[in-house]
């Protein structure tokens, strides 16, 4: 069969995870895809091995740019693991904060995506404006709007001050309306829902297959969530419950972040209400010979770092896995059956990296010649939501 | 409850292959197993407990290659660590830039889950470990022009 390739991708230098997705595709139908990874690879588990302890969890701070504290968090989890040292309360509670607030502007930043590749720009310039005030508190607590260096081997670095609490709440309380203008704007859209309901599907046995985590597990009914089932940081200290949903498809994935956001912002309020007094710091001295594993609920899933020490000043082995490195992988069978103009979508909705995605072209697969970019396969997805719109009565959005 | 039960289970299915047991922490245990049952073992820890495979650590402690196997119960947030030891069998000088070493060779846990199908992939590039009966044994991070025979977290030259 003349079947022809879509390449999607390789990478763009900037985003995390560049990953290049080649389509086969028979007429409109996707058949097969090809996954290559590694056009970003730096090796960072081997520079862990030459730095020190502290080093380290400034190293794995720059391995992801969108959830820069999630792999610090990781981290420490697996010092404090290694050594068997529970961090200051005060520390936890600042901990789950920072978590938090990375989880709620991550969702907003996919929020916007999605909305762009579905053609309605005006989602994502929303959920971009709505993001900022979240890394204006982070430039308030950490200094940073990006990579916060709050994390630290039993305990944090920074504290965090009581005047600045009340504006905190402020913010993350005025951001509950907008939340609720978006829960809006997906569920009772008639065309968001044609457009992603039942589209990329993803059963609750492909789950357990590819081992998926995060909203993406989540969305398929399945309430796997570290922060519950492997409680750290302040996690089980506060009330909140796992958002799920069944469904497992684009839809299901969107409705699974949008709620996760009115959790996130609960749990950050009721952290800033009871959070203690005092140290922030356990002051480890040195690390003993072990191993020790890990774990954080990061915007996309599940992190997991390994670490083991020899007594040295730096680790002997770092593993580390980010959760795309699983959820990508259940594309293949999320995608297959699909047509072009959904698969930009489908291959966005477990929230890799995006850039790799607008980098997208239609090749020829005997000739090699270029048929479309991704500006047209973008354009594709948006026109497919206009005639859509356009069955529904509706107004054209452009 | 739940945690006795598997590691007595693991225990049981192990016998005299079970060559180490840590009970590190509350949620963290980990068994270090021979390489001939490691199959069974995660045949039972993702078909009948539906364990969630997390991923694999690959580490080279200069005589032997180690794999520790993380699975996840999320039920009851344990993570069992299977760790399978993989001698060097033919360390020595002439053999060391050969590539492949003879020891360094495990089945693979793909057919059983398609999971584990990357790490596999990855540990093979980064380790010269051979995972036998792996449908995809190509490179997944390095390029694919890499020159055979180099592992860039094997420690023989150090």
């Amino acid at each position: 069969m003349a079947h022809k390739i879509i390449p999607i991708g390789p990478y763009h230098p900037l985003q995390e995870e560049p990953e290049f997705f080649k389509l086969h595709v028979d007429g409109e139908t996707v058949v097969d895809i090809d996954i290559e990874l590694g056009y970003n690879h730096r090796l960072i588990e081997k520079i862990a091995e030459s730095k020190n302890f502290d080093q380290v969890a400034f190293l794995v701070e720059r391995i992801c740019g969108i959830c820069s504290t999630s792999h610090p968090f990781a981290y420490v989890n697996a010092i404090d693991d290694l050594i068997g040292v529970q961090a200051p309360e005060r520390a936890l509670y600042i901990r789950t904060i920072i978590g938090e607030l990375e989880r709620i502007h991550s969702h907003f930043l996919w929020l916007g995506l999605a909305g762009h590749f579905l053609g309605y720009n005006t989602v994502w310039m929303w959920a971009w404006r709505y993001r900022e005030p979240v890394l204006d508190i982070f430039e308030r607590v950490a200094g940073n709007r990006q990579n916060y260096a709050m994390m630290k081997p039993g305990g944090v670095r920074r504290d965090m001050f009581e005047e600045d609490f009340s504006w905190i709440k402020k913010t993350l309380k005025d951001l509950i309306p907008k939340v609720d203008m978006f829960k809006g704007a997906v569920m009772d859209d008639p065309v968001i829902h044609a457009r992603t309901e039942g589209v990329g599907v993803l059963t609750r046995e492909d789950v357990h297959q590819y081992s998926v985590i995060g909203p993406t597990a989540r969305a398929s009914g399945v309430a796997k969530d570290i922060r519950k089932d492997d409680p750290y940081a302040a996690y089980d200290k506060v009330e909140w419950k796992v958002i799920t949903y069944e469904g497992g498809d684009v839809y299901s994935k969107a409705v699974v972040r949008i709620l996760e956001l009115y959790e996130s912002i609960n749990i950050i309020l009721q952290c800033l209400d009871k959070m203690p007094k005092g140290p922030i710091d356990s002051g480890i001295k040195d690390i003993p010979p072990g191993e020790g594993i890990g774990r954080h609920e990061a915007p996309r899933g599940e992190v997991i770092h390994y670490v083991m020490s020899d007594g040295g000043n730096s680790p002997s082995r770092h593993k580390i896995r980010a959760p795309s490195y699983m959820n990508i992988a259940s594309n293949k069978k999320a995608v297959i059956g699909e047509t072009i103009s959904d698969a930009a979508i489908i291959l966005a909705a477990v929230d890799p990296c995006y850039c790799c995605t607008e980098r997208m072209a239609v090749v020829d697969y005997k000739t090699g010649k270029k048929l479309m970019d991704g500006q047209d396969l973008i354009r594709l997805s948006q026109e497919k939501t206009e005639r859509l719109r356009g069955r529904h009565n509706m107004p054209p959005l452009h | 409850m739940k945690r006795e039960t598997i590691i007595e289970n693991i225990k049981v299915r192990s016998g005299k292959d079970l060559l180490e047991f840590t009970d590190k922490s509350k949620n963290r245990i980990y068994f270090t197993i021979n390489k001939t049952i490691l199959t069974q073992i995660a045949k039972y820890l993702f078909n009948e407990e539906k364990a969630r495979f997390s991923t694999a650590s690959g580490v080279d402690t200069r005589k032997a290659v180690e794999i520790l196997y993380h699975f996840s119960i999320d039920e009851i947030g344990l993570i069992v660590t299977l760790r399978v030891i993989l001698d060097k069998l033919d360390i020595d000088k002439d053999s060391l830039k050969a590539g492949f070493q003879k020891g360094l060779e495990i089945d693979s846990l793909t057919p059983l889950m398609k999971c584990a199908e990357w790490i596999e992939m990855e540990m093979h590039e980064m380790l010269g470990v051979n995972f036998k009966g792996h449908p995809n044994l190509k490179h997944l991070l390095l390029k694919d022009d890499w020159p055979e025979g180099n592992y860039p977290l094997r420690r023989d030259n150090i």
